[in-house]
C-alpha cells in the first residue's frame, strides 16, 4: 500500500536569533499613562497625543473579537511591554551612529543598511521593535520629492500630511486591534509620492521583533498623489520565544486619481514550534482606499509563518474605474492557524477588483479563506473574479473558504471559483521517476499552484517566496 | 548484464500480479513485452521504476550490478532508469522547460558533472524538441497540462532525450495514438537507441514493433513470461492471439 503523504516536521526556523543588545523599555501594562509616556518618547505634537488617546478610550469599550475560525487564549494586555526600543542616541544622522550590533542584525536577515552593501535598487527602513533604526536612499529620494521616512518622524516633520491622512482609511475605532495600534503604535513608515511622480526605486520596510515581553505595534501611511506611483515591500522575522508575541498592525494606502501602489509582503516571523508552542500573534489591519479616478492598489502577500494570521488586506474602491487587486499565498504547517483574505468594496462605477487566493495547509494547521466583495448601489458596471484554491498536504490539515458577496447593483458581474485540491502520489512519483528528490518534487509543486502570485511579487521576493515554501515544508511529505 | 529480473513476484493492494517473472536485459538491446490485459505488463514497468504503491513480495531485480529494489525512485531515475508513462502527469504553473531542466541538473549533479544554466539548457533543449517535432512553445507550457494524448507521448519522448537513460520503459506508449503521433514517438525512440542503451516496450499491439523493430518478443500472461522470441514472434501473436501462446504455455 502507499507510503501516504504524512507531516514530519519542518526544518529549523533560520531567523529565530536574539539580538544582544541593551533595550529600552517601559514597564508592562495599558493605561492613560502609558500612551503618554510613548507619546513623549517620540517628542510628539499634542494633536498626535490626543489621536491616541482617543483610539484608547474606544478601545476600552470594545471587545476582543472571537469571530474568526481558530481558538486562541485570551491576550492579557495588561502584560504586554508596549515599547522596547534599543539604547541609542537620539538623533542619527548617519548610518555610521547606528549601533553595530543592530547593522549586524540586518545583516544577517539579509538586508545590509550600510552604504557600501545597501541593496542597489531598493529604499530600505529598518524598524527593531519598537523604533526605526535605519532608513536609506532617502536623501536621494527627497530630491524628486519622494518622502520615505520612520512614522515617528513624519509625524514631526511632515505634520499637515499626516494629519489629514492618518485614520482616514482605517478610523481609530475601526476594529480592537486597529484601536489598540492606533493608541499605542510606536513606529512604522511613511510614504509620500508627490504628483506625477513615478518612485525610480522599490522602497521597503523590514520588520524585525527582537524583545520577548514587547508586542510591536508598526503603523504604516502610504499616500500617492495624482498620477504617482510606488511600489513597497515588506519583509518580517522575529526570534524563536515560547512565548506568544502579539504584532498587531494597521497599514493605511491613499491612491488619488490615476495614481497606483503596489505593495508586497513576505510574512515569516516565528510561527511557534511544531507542538503549537510560541510563535506571533498577527492581527493586522491594511486597507487602501482608491480615492482618485483611474487609481490602482495591488496588494500581494506570501503569509509564510506566525502562529495566528489573522488579516484582510483590502481596497475600497471609491473613484470611478479603479482597480483593487489581492494576491496571496497563505502556507501553514504544523499548528498554524491563517485566516485570511481580502474585502473589495466597490464604490464608483466601473470599478474592477481581482482575487486570486492560494492556501496550503500541512501537518496540524488550520488554513481558511474569507473574503467579502460588496458591490454599492451606485457601483455601475462592477467586475470582480474570485479565484481561491486550497491544497492539502496530508489528511490532518483543514482548508475553509468563507466567501461573502453582497450586491447591490445588478449591473455589477462577480465571478468566484474555489478548487481544493491534494499533491497526488501520481505527481509525486512522476517528479521522482525523472530525478527530484521528494522534497525537490514538493516545493515544485507547490510553486507551481502559487505561480500567478508569485509572479506579482518583484522578483528578489518572487526567488526568496519560493526557497522559504520549500524550506518551510522540507520533510512534511514521507 | 544492465538489468536482471530474478523470480520476481510483486503485486498492489495485497493482489499479486507478478509471479514468478525473469527477464535479462543486455545493453544494446530492445526488449518488447507483450501479452494481454491485465497479464502484468504495466506492474513489471511500475515496480523497475519504484512506484510507491507496488510491493515486491519476492525475488530480485539487479540493475548494474547493484540491489535495484534498495533504491528510492529518484535514485533509479538518477541512475539512469527512465519511464515513459502510460498517463503522463500535469503539473500546473510548472513550464516544461523549469521542469526539465530541474530533472536534468539533477542527473547532472550525480554524475558530477557540470549543471546548466537556463540559457544553455534551453539551447539543449531546442535541440532535443526538433527530435519529437515540437515547437518552442509547448516548453514555456506548464508540464502535461492541456496536452492532448499525442502531445503527452511526445512530450515524454522528449524527456527522455534529454535525460538520457540507460534502460528507459515504454509503459504502452503507442496507445490512444494515431499513425501520425506514432511514427514521431517511434522515430524519436530510434534516435535515441545506442549500443549503450536498452529499451523495453511494454505494448498491446504489434502496430509499434514495426515502426520499433525489438531484437526480443516476451509474451507475459498470468504474471509470468510464457514465451520468448524474435520480432517474428510478434507477428504470429497478431495472427493467432494471445489465447494461443497461453494454451501452448
Amino acid at each position: 500500500m502507499a507510503k501516504g503523504i504524512e507531516i514530519l516536521t519542518n526544518r529549523e526556523y533560520k531567523y529565530g536569533f536574539v539580538t544582544p543588545i541593551e533595550t529600552e523599555t517601559i514597564p508592562k501594562g495599558l493605561s492613560e499613562e502609558t500612551i503618554r509616556l510613548i507619546s513623549k518618547k517620540k517628542d510628539e505634537p499634542e494633536w498626535m497625543l490626543e489621536f491616541r488617546l482617543k483610539a484608547y478610550r474606544q478601545w476600552l469599550k470594545m471587545k476582543e473579537p472571537r469571530w474568526g475560525n481558530f481558538e486562541y487564549p485570551k491576550i492579557d494586555f495588561q502584560d504586554i511591554t508596549y515599547y522596547a526600543a534599543p539604547k541609542q542616541k537620539p538623533k542619527r544622522n548617519s548610518l555610521d551612529e547606528v549601533d553595530p550590533e543592530l547593522l549586524k542584525t540586518f545583516e544577517k536577515l539579509g538586508i545590509p543598511l550600510s552604504e557600501q552593501r545597501m541593496l542597489a535598487n531598493v529604499a530600505v527602513d529598518a524598524v527593531f521593535d519598537s523604533v526605526s533604526v535605519a532608513t536609506t536612499f532617502k536623501e536621494k529620494l527627497k530630491k524628486i520629492g519622494v518622502i520615505f521616512t520612520p512614522i515617528s518622524e513624519a509625524i514631526r516633520e511632515y505634520p499637515d500630511l499626516v494629519r489629514k491622512y492618518l485614520g482616514s482609511v482605517v478610523p481609530v475605532n475601526d476594529n480592537f486591534y486597529a484601536a489598540l495600534n492606533s493608541a499605542v503604535f510606536s513606529d512604522g513608515s511613511f510614504v509620500y509620492v508627490p504628483k506625477g511622480v513615478r518612485c525610480p526605486m522599490e522602497l521597503s520596510t523590514y520588520f524585525r521583533i527582537n524583545t520577548q515581553e514587547s508586542g510591536q505595534f508598526e503603523r504604516t501611511l502610504i499616500i500617492a498623489e495624482e498620477g504617482a506611483y510606488v511600489a513597497y515591500n515588506e519583509g518580517c522575522t522575529a526570534p524563536q520565544f515560547d512565548t506568544n508575541q502579539l504584532h498587531a498592525a494597521v497599514v493605511e494606502l491613499i491612491a488619488l486619481d490615476d495614481a497606483e501602489i503596489k505593495y508586497s509582503t513576505v510574512q515569516n516571523w516565528y510561527a511557534g514550534d511544531e507542538n503549537g508552542v510560541g510563535g506571533i500573534y498577527n492581527f493586522v489591519t491594511k486597507r487602501g482606499a482608491c480615492r482618485g479616478k483611474n487609481s490602482k492598489i495591488s496588494w500581494t502577500q506570501v503569509e509564510s509563518g506566525s502562529a495566528i494570521t489573522w488579516k484582510y488586506p483590502s481596497v475600497i474602491l471609491q473613484g470611478d474605474n479603479s482597480i483593487g487587486e489581492f494576491y496571496s499565498v497563505a502556507l501553514t504547517n504544523n499548528r498554524q492557524v491563517a485566516d485570511t483574505g481580502t474585502k473589495m468594496i466597490h464604490i464608483g462605477k466601473n470599478t474592477k477588483s481581482t482575487i486570486i487566493s492560494k492556501g496550503i495547509a500541512a501537518g496540524y494547521s488550520n488554513n481558511s479563506y474569507r473574503g467579502l466583495v460588496k458591490i454599492l448601489p451606485k457601483a455601475e458596471n462592477a467586475r470582480n473574479y474570485t479565484q481561491c484554491d486550497s491544497m492539502l498536504i496530508g489528511d490532518k490539515c483543514k482548508a475553509n473558504t468563507f466567501p461573502y458577496i453582497e450586491v447591490m447593483n445588478n449591473t455589477a458581474k462577480v465571478e468566484h471559483e474555489a478548487t481544493t485540491s491534494r499533491i497526488s502520489e501520481e505527481q509525486l512519483f512522476y517528479l521522482q521517476q525523472r530525478g527530484l528528490k521528494q522534497e525537490d518534487a514538493v516545493s515544485l509543486i507547490i510553486n507551481g499552484f502559487c505561480k500567478e502570485v508569485f509572479r506579482e511579487l518583484p522578483m528578489e521576493y518572487a526567488v526568496e517566496a519560493q526557497k522559504l515554501l520549500g524550506l518551510k515544508l522540507e520533510g512534511s511529505v514521507g | 548484464m544492465l538489468l536482471e529480473v530474478r523470480d520476481l513476484h510483486a503485486g498492489i493492494e495485497g493482489k499479486e500480479i507478478l509471479k514468478g517473472l525473469n527477464l535479462q536485459i543486455n545493453k544494446g538491446e530492445v526488449h518488447a513485452i507483450m501479452g494481454p490485459n491485465g497479464s502484468g505488463k504495466s506492474t513489471l514497468a511500475k515496480v523497475i521504476a519504484g512506484h510507491p504503491n507496488y510491493e515486491v513480495l519476492k525475488g530480485e531485480i539487479i540493475y548494474k550490478g547493484k540491489n535495484l529494489l534498495e533504491m528510492e525512485p529518484d535514485e533509479r531515475a538518477r541512475e539512469g532508469i527512465f519511464m515513459a508513462f502510460q498517463y503522463p502527469v500535469e503539473i500546473p504553473g510548472v513550464s516544461n522547460s523549469q521542469f526539465l531542466r530541474l530533472a536534468y541538473n539533477e542527473k547532472m549533479k550525480h554524475l558530477g558533472c557540470e549543471e546548466l544554466d537556463p540559457i544553455e539548457f534551453n539551447d539543449l533543449l531546442k535541440e532535443k524538441a526538433k527530435l519529437v517535432q515540437m515547437d518552442a512553445d509547448f516548453l514555456k507550457r506548464s508540464v502535461n497540462e492541456g496536452f492532448s494524448g499525442g502531445e503527452k507521448k511526445r512530450n515524454e519522448i522528449l524527456q527522455m532525450a534529454v535525460l538520457e537513460p540507460r534502460l528507459a520503459i515504454l509503459d504502452e506508449t503507442d496507445s490512444g495514438l494515431d499513425i501520425d503521433a506514432l511514427r514521431i514517438v517511434a522515430d524519436g525512440v530510434n534516435k535515441l537507441r545506442t549500443s549503450e542503451n536498452a529499451i523495453i516496450l511494454v505494448t498491446h499491439y504489434q502496430r509499434l514493433l514495426n515502426y520499433i523493430e525489438p531484437d526480443f518478443v516476451h509474451v507475459l500472461a498470468d504474471g509470468r513470461i510464457v514465451k520468448s522470441g524474435d520480432k517474428k514472434l510478434a507477428l504470429e501473436l497478431e495472427e493467432k492471439g494471445y489465447d494461443w501462446v497461453k494454451a501452448a504455455a
